[in-house]
């Protein structure tokens, strides 16, 4: 069942965006910068959190996830260190996909050529 | 005047694109990515006995090593034009943006080319998503505790 609602709630996703791309003048970098804020905003009165309790991992493979780690790491952090935990906490979830993404993209930059 | 006609020149010649079509090829691609990743999280649960978290973090990772390599490769670029946000709106295309970055500013030199160009497409991604997060983390915890 997970895999169903994960193939429906990505395949939706995707399909919302190609249908902005398509009749609008935003370019892929303004869409997924809005789907970020999106997520971080449903995540804020944890509605993400019980997508993702539904779809499983086709909820943490849009960029709306992306936000949602975001805040969640951030919200998490309050509970020891009140207010400054916001700013302690912001990239606890996300530090492994940013970390992960600088050095593939460094070490294969390095190693291929761009082919033209 | 001569913008009218300029502009009836170009849309003569605009592709016509064809937008039910698009609108199907970014439902399947990116429902069979989510649908891949959900089984790969399965699969990773009952073959090694990890937490279910941690086979997530696993799965993004792999995600974001295929993309990558691909990139680098030169084949995802083709299709990325072939299934657009299919493949642009899941974690594949943060990897291919800073990948396709860096490949191409790394003939400006190591450190004014791909170090600081690395984050020129997915920058907006981040500082917006940080923005984001610290205004409503603040408003949920004033409000909500």
């Amino acid at each position: 069942m997970l895999l169903v609602n994960s193939f429906l709630f990505c395949g939706l996703l995707c399909l919302i965006s190609q249908i902005i791309l398509d009749n609008t003048k935003l370019t892929p970098g303004h869409i997924t910068s809005i789907l970020v804020v999106i997520g971080a905003f449903l995540d804020s009165f944890s509605l993400y959190d019980i997508i993702i309790k539904k779809v499983g991992g086709g909820a943490l493979l849009p960029i709306t996830s992306f936000g949602h780690s975001l805040i969640h790491g951030a919200l998490a952090k309050t509970s020891s260190y009140g207010l400054l935990g916001i700013l302690m906490g912001m990239f606890d979830l996300t530090a492994s996909g940013i970390t992960s993404a600088i050095i593939f993209a460094a070490i294969f930059s390095l190693i291929f050529n761009p082919k033209d | 005047m001569k913008k009218l006609k300029y502009e009836q020149i170009a849309a003569k010649y605009r592709p016509i694109e064809n937008k039910r079509k698009n609108m199907l090829k970014a439902f399947i691609s990116g429902g069979l990515i989510g649908m891949f990743g959900e089984l790969i999280i399965e699969i990773l649960c009952i073959k090694t006995h990890i937490s279910r978290s941690e086979a997530q973090t696993y799965m993004i990772i792999f995600f974001i090593f295929i993309s990558s390599l691909f990139t680098s490769l030169g084949f995802f670029d083709k299709l990325v034009t072939k299934y657009k946000c299919g493949l642009l709106i899941p974690i594949t295309g943060f990897a291919h943006s800073m990948t396709s970055a860096a490949l191409d500013y790394k003939r400006e030199g190591l450190i004014y080319g791909l170090g600081s160009n690395i984050f020129k497409l997915s920058g907006s991604v981040i500082v917006y998503g940080v923005l984001s997060a610290w205004f409503f983390g603040m408003i949920r915890y004033f409000i909500g505790g």
